[in-house]
């Protein structure tokens, strides 16, 4: 396959790269989402700023919370021992993103810009309430990871905005897990569910929960973070939860011929629960 | 004595340049000045084409011409089906290599354009403006043929290509008004994509001097494809060579001749220069044939006590939009002929409709008609198990055709060669521990746990065939091979074969048949295919047939050249040719074992040819053609054990038995190989495989992102078991397995998770069996 | 666009259109076509290589996003004539059938035990959902892979 023409800049700093966007385009760091929509000529931007030179977007750094560069690799992310203390959830996701090849390449930042429905970190993010941390030409802004993915395909991002970094608070005093049911084709997720539970002795204090994969962007699942608050996570609380989470998500549901919306919301449910046993376990 | 090298699991001889990278595949080829093709293709199922404009797209950097079918006018004949089966009211549609005002499948190629650059190349074939008029479209070959469906080509009334029922209606009715139970079926065989990890790939070069065109593309079959490059471009057959070089994998999807073959063709004959193109894999998912595609409606007879009476069917078998090279052989010679299956069933009837459907065009896919065979048979055994309360390994004992060493003959028409169907039952059962699993299927049920176990007995017709048997149904070629085998003045050895492997380790295996009938070391042999002007005429490499048939070859090609030696050794130590003993690669004679002379040494006496006796040529070369007396029957029982969360519909796959029996292995580990892959690519046809249309024929599953290839995590590692029945009429005996797992596997699996969801109510899902349709009939089972 | 890649050791030194993905880049510029094309769409892992080390799947980067790295490609594996173990393994154990996926197979394998030595059975079936085999089964290229990340785990 072979991508239609366009023009190549390498940035070398964020403000390089702004300038150059000024003349439209894309921004690249891995390429892993991109690329392929622009081999298949889904997609043919004029022009491609290249950002994956840029240090100060490849760094992870914790500082009470976690504060994730753009232009970090899913592998790193995964295998950085501090996003594993402070959230393991997400170091999971991004354990799961694709294959080994493309975990190597493929960067947080392009990620969520590509807003894929289907994605994996997109659903811890929203879960635990990471902000996104963007940059134009009129200067830097943060937006909560809920109000960042509008759809499919869609972010708030403006023409121009270029994402600098992520940042994720520590929830290292909450049990999480994120777990994915895998499209067998593709392997991205028919259903994602992540849960951060904050245990105060036997009794959960509250719960983040969000939804992926199913829904056509990570939804934030109120309904189920309630019937699990205040609750030992007995079999009924935990039922109720996966009940819920099936309202949570009904409007924002998708579906396709094989893994239809009945299915997803149904399975939606069922990952719930499977979520809560693995972050307690 | 040395180990046999027959029976030698040796490695094989074709690694060493696949695992370094070096060896060349079609588009590995460079020629300089070479032009890039690249097709326009249509986006529409089914419509008339309007106007096309080009000429932006000639206008282009880099850009040389963009050619329609107008611009070939009588420069290229259609595509040719070459297998005309009889009796069955054909009609074969013409197959432009570029449509002729209609399009007639997403993917049919509009016009084609030629740059020198592959980017280029497809920039302009994204210029070329075509202007469509859209036409509804029918993909389902059962509706197809009804009613009021779109009409696809005006000379194929009602979309039906042809209707193929040689058996006595008459009498398969009367034993179905008879028996005591009946069950039937509505059973979807969907389609499937071949999906050879190299895409197809085809570059031309004519050399305007001598006229003659060379051809390299991705084909299990040069010799075919010669002949049919030499037909629509009518360029003498002897100005053609074609070359099959490295190949990757096929499964059936490389022996047809397509458009895209032919479009380089014609295109570097009118440009003088050679002219590449490659498929990608989007396009190789639109235009390169589909697999399957029946939708078969099939009851079978019974009687209380498990009998099997008889089996009859009436099979839709989409043909997509045009009739591909073998097409009408998959679903009536390769399919009807196999419904006795290793049982005793004394009454067979099959009506196997082909229909034009604005799908891609369909043809042999690993097992080709034989897998729905085996799929229907099997899922029918264990619907009558169910139906009479009879345990469905028992109605397969008692059903199986006893052992048999030279000949049986069977209802559908076949005389099967050899068999003992139930040793390897037997055999697969014990491996399994049938017993001790029933007991834990038991225990698990009570902990709400789904067990499953499908258990297949299966034969299979293969290695085709006799040539009189082709000429008799149709086929447009003979099916016998033939080799060379030259040895050199210093002893080694050249074995041209006319067939074609592309991944089974034929170069291995021939080999080891050359190295055991003579005694030359197996590093000594060379094994030379898919060049037409290098080797000797040969109809290729599928159906199982090139150990069977080009292996027989190779046999008898090499006992001649053992008898010659025989006559010379004896005649160099002046000796008696009856006292001539050999072993391992020497001739001696008998009581003076000091006096002796190697294979090697009588060759180079007999290139040398100072001492030859009366009347023997010198020269140590012979070639044979072999056309082999019937089809081999490879046979075995599989046996898989799966486990189904209900909660989900995900099926686990935990063990999977094979025991095959394809006479005696040269090979093991090659055979084993073989059965691995077959396996998976059945069990995944089961599992996850599926080809999905929208109802305006846009093609769903475009992608390894849609289309479920299977993966290594899916599977257990698998148990093999093996019979030795060897083939009565072969000349080492043995018997095709390429196909056998993918033939078998199928309903195994299939079975077995249906198996598991029995207690649950589900009787039957239609494949793939995706998690989402498992727990969906496990929804409506409970409703 | 000028670009330095370093691909088997040697340093590359070639001009580029930037949209020339870096497979194209290593096939058509270089002729080392032991990298293969099986997919488009980043699933099945035939182009698949080193850079820097790490395994990528060459089809999804641009020739320009390479600059200034080094490329090992099939062609590179072996070292001083010797065939990598890994090499060794799928010939010895019939990891190996029409031979398209092969030197992807071989390559993301290599990095595998490379950075996993003792590798279960399990985790090599995980791990390889990035290459795809249509004729093996996989059977053997475990078995293939199962050996060496055992010989690792000796040494």
């Amino acid at each position: 396959m072979w991508p239609s023409k366009f023009d190549y800049v390498r940035a070398g700093s964020v403000d390089e790269a702004l300038a150059s966007a000024a003349d439209g385009g894309k921004f690249l760091a891995g390429g892993h989402s991109l690329l392929p929509a622009m081999k298949l000529r889904l997609d043919a931007p004029e022009q491609l700023i290249d950002i994956g030179r840029i240090p100060e977007l490849q760094s992870i750094s914790a500082n009470g919370g976690l504060t994730i560069g753009a232009a970090a690799t899913h592998d790193a992310i995964a295998t950085s021992a501090d996003v594993q203390a402070m959230c393991g959830a997400l170091a999971s996701a991004c354990g799961q993103v694709g294959d080994q090849g493309v975990r190597n390449f493929g960067t947080l930042g392009g990620n969520i810009a590509h807003a894929d429905p289907a994605s994996d970190p997109p659903t811890v993010l929203v879960a635990v309430g990471a902000n996104v941390n963007i940059q134009g030409a009129d200067g830097a802004r943060s937006v909560g990871a809920e109000d960042f993915f509008l759809g499919l395909f869609e972010t708030a991002l403006d023409d121009g905005e270029l994402i600098t970094s992520v940042s994720v608070p520590d929830v290292s005093d909450h049990q999480s897990a994120y777990i994915k049911f895998p499209h067998p084709a593709s392997r991205y997720a028919i259903v994602g569910v992540c849960v951060a539970l904050k245990m105060d002795g036997a009794v959960c204090d509250h719960a983040h929960v969000a939804v992926g994969g199913a829904t056509l962007r990570a939804v934030r699942c109120a309904g189920a973070e309630a019937a699990l608050a205040g609750t030992t996570l007995d079999d009924a609380a935990v039922n109720a939860a996966a009940e819920a989470v099936k309202s949570d998500i009904a409007e924002d549901l998708i579906g396709d011929i094989a893994y239809p919306e009945a299915y997803r919301q149904q399975m939606a449910g069922v990952f719930l629960k499977r979520a809560i046993a693995a972050a307690q376990g | 004595m040395t180990t046999r090298i027959f029976g030698s699991g040796i490695k094989r001889r074709e690694d060493p340049r696949l695992i370094t990278g070096e060896a060349r595949y079609t588009d590995d080829i460079k020629l300089p000045g070479v032009l890039h093709m690249a097709v326009v293709r249509s986006p529409y199922a089914h419509a008339n084409i309007v106007s096309i404009d080009s000429s932006v797209a000639e206008a282009m950097d880099g850009v040389v011409a963009v050619y329609t079918s107008e611009d070939i006018g009588d420069g290229l004949a259609g595509l040719p089906t070459a297998w005309l089966i009889p009796d069955s009211d054909l009609k074969t549609p013409e197959h432009p290599a570029l449509a002729k005002g209609k399009v007639r499948y997403v993917g049919d190629g509009v016009a084609i354009v030629l740059a020198d650059d592959r980017y280029r190349a497809q920039d302009a074939a994204d210029a070329v403006l075509v202007e469509y008029e859209e036409l509804p479209a029918v993909i389902d070959p059962e509706e197809a043929a009804g009613e009021g469906a779109p009409l696809i080509h005006d000379d194929v009334e009602g979309n039906i290509a042809f209707t193929w029922a040689p058996f006595d209606e008459d009498a398969s009715n009367a034993v179905f008004d008879a028996a005591d139970v009946v069950v039937s079926e509505r059973i979807l065989q969907q389609r499937l994509l071949p999906t050879a990890m190299e895409t197809r790939a085809a570059m031309a070069q004519y050399n305007p001097a001598t006229q003659e065109l060379t051809l390299w593309c991705t084909s299990q079959n040069p010799h075919i494809h010669r002949f049919i490059i030499s037909a629509v471009t009518g360029l003498n057959e002897n100005k053609v060579r074609v070359i099959a070089p490295e190949v990757g994998g096929g499964f059936g999807s490389k022996i047809p001749c397509y458009p895209d073959e032919a479009l380089v063709s014609w295109a570097s004959i009118k440009l003088g220069v050679p002219v590449k193109w490659t498929e990608t894999r989007s396009e190789n998912y639109l235009i390169t044939i589909h697999g399957r595609d029946h939708v078969q409606h099939v009851e079978m007879a019974a009687s209380n006590d498990g009998k099997i009476l008889g089996v009859r069917s009436t099979v839709y078998a989409g043909m997509g939009g045009y009739l591909s090279t073998a097409a009408p052989g998959i679903p009536t010679i390769l399919h009807g002929l196999l419904y006795v299956g290793p049982y005793t069933i004394d009454s067979v009837y099959c009506k196997s409709i082909g229909v034009m459907t604005n799908g891609a065009p369909t043809d042999a896919y690993r097992g080709a008609g034989r897998p729905e065979a085996t799929f229907l048979l099997e899922r029918m055994v264990d619907n009558v198990a169910r139906e009479i309360g009879m345990d469905p390994v028992e109605v397969r004992r008692k059903n199986l055709i006893p052992a048999f060493e030279n000949g049986y003959d069977v209802a559908a028409g076949l005389t099967y060669d050899s068999g003992d169907y139930p040793a390897a039952f037997e055999k697969a059962l014990g491996m399994a521990g049938y017993g001790d699993f029933r007991r834990q299927q038991k225990s698990a049920k009570a902990e709400g746990r789904y067990l499953g176990i499908g258990v297949t007995a299966y034969t299979e017709m293969c290695g085709l065939g006799p040539s009189q048997v082709a000429g008799a149904v149709g086929f447009q070629g003979g099916l016998w091979e033939s080799a060379t085998l030259r040895v050199t003045p210093t002893g080694k050895v050249q074995a041209l074969i006319g067939a074609s492997p592309h991944g089974q380790g034929s170069e291995t295996t021939l080999a080891q048949i050359i190295a055991d009938e003579l005694g030359f070391p197996v590093d000594d042999i060379e094994v030379i295919h898919g060049d037409t002007t290098e080797t000797p005429m040969g109809w290729g490499t599928y159906g199982s047939r090139t150990t069977p048939v080009t292996g027989a070859a190779l046999a008898q090609a090499s006992r001649k050249l053992k008898d010659k030696a025989r006559v010379l050794a004896a005649h160099l130590m002046e000796a008696n040719e009856e006292d001539i003993e050999y072993a391992d690669g020497s001739f001696s004679v008998k009581g003076s074992p000091d006096q002796a002379q190697s294979i090697q040494e009588v060759a180079l006496m007999a290139h040398l040819a100072w001492n030859m006796p009366e009347g023997m040529d010198p020269g140590f070369e012979e070639s044979q053609f072999y056309d082999p007396p019937n089809f081999v029957y490879p046979f075995g029982t599989h046996i898989a054990i799966v486990e189904v969360d209900a909660e989900t519909g995900e099926i686990d796959l935990q063990r999977y038995i094979a025991v095959d029996d394809c006479g005696p292995q040269i090979n093991p580990e090659i055979v084993a190989g073989q059965i691995h892959g077959g396996v998976v690519q059945g069990v995944a046809q089961a599992l996850c495989e599926g080809v999905v249309y929208d109802e305006n024929g846009q093609l769903l599953t475009g992608s390894m992102m849609d289309y479920c290839m299977p993966k290594a995590d899916m599977f257990p590692n698998f148990e093999l078991g093996e019979t030795v029945t060897p083939s009565p009429h072969h000349p080492v005996g043995v018997k095709g397995v390429g196909e056998t797992g993918t033939i078998a596997s199928t309903p195994t699996v299939y079975n077995a998770v249906l198996d598991a969801l029995a207690p649950l109510g589900v009787k039957q899902i239609d494949m793939p069996l995706t998690s989402a349709k498992v727990w969906g009939a496990i929804q409506d089972a409970r409703s | 666009m000028q670009v330095t890649i370093t691909v088997n050791g040697v340093d590359q030194v070639r001009d580029v259109d930037p949209r020339t993905l870096l497979v194209h880049f290593l096939r058509e510029e270089l002729d080392l076509t032991g990298t293969k094309i099986g997919c488009d769409t980043s699933q099945c892992g035939a182009c698949t290589v080193h850079l820097d080390g790490k395994v990528l799947k060459s089809c999804t980067l641009l020739a320009v996003q390479a600059d200034g790295a080094a490329i090992t490609t099939i062609e590179g594996l072996a070292e001083n004539g010797e065939h990598h173990p890994m090499q060794t393994a799928f010939w010895e154990n019939h990891g190996l059938q029409c031979g398209y996926c092969t030197p992807g197979m071989i390559m993301a394998s290599a990095a595998f035990v490379r950075d996993n030595p003792g590798a279960s059975e399990g985790e090599i079936r995980h791990y390889l959902e990035g290459n795809i085999c249509r004729c093996t089964g996989y059977h053997n290229i475990v078995k293939a892979v199962k050996q060496v990340a055992d010989a690792a785990a000796g040494a």
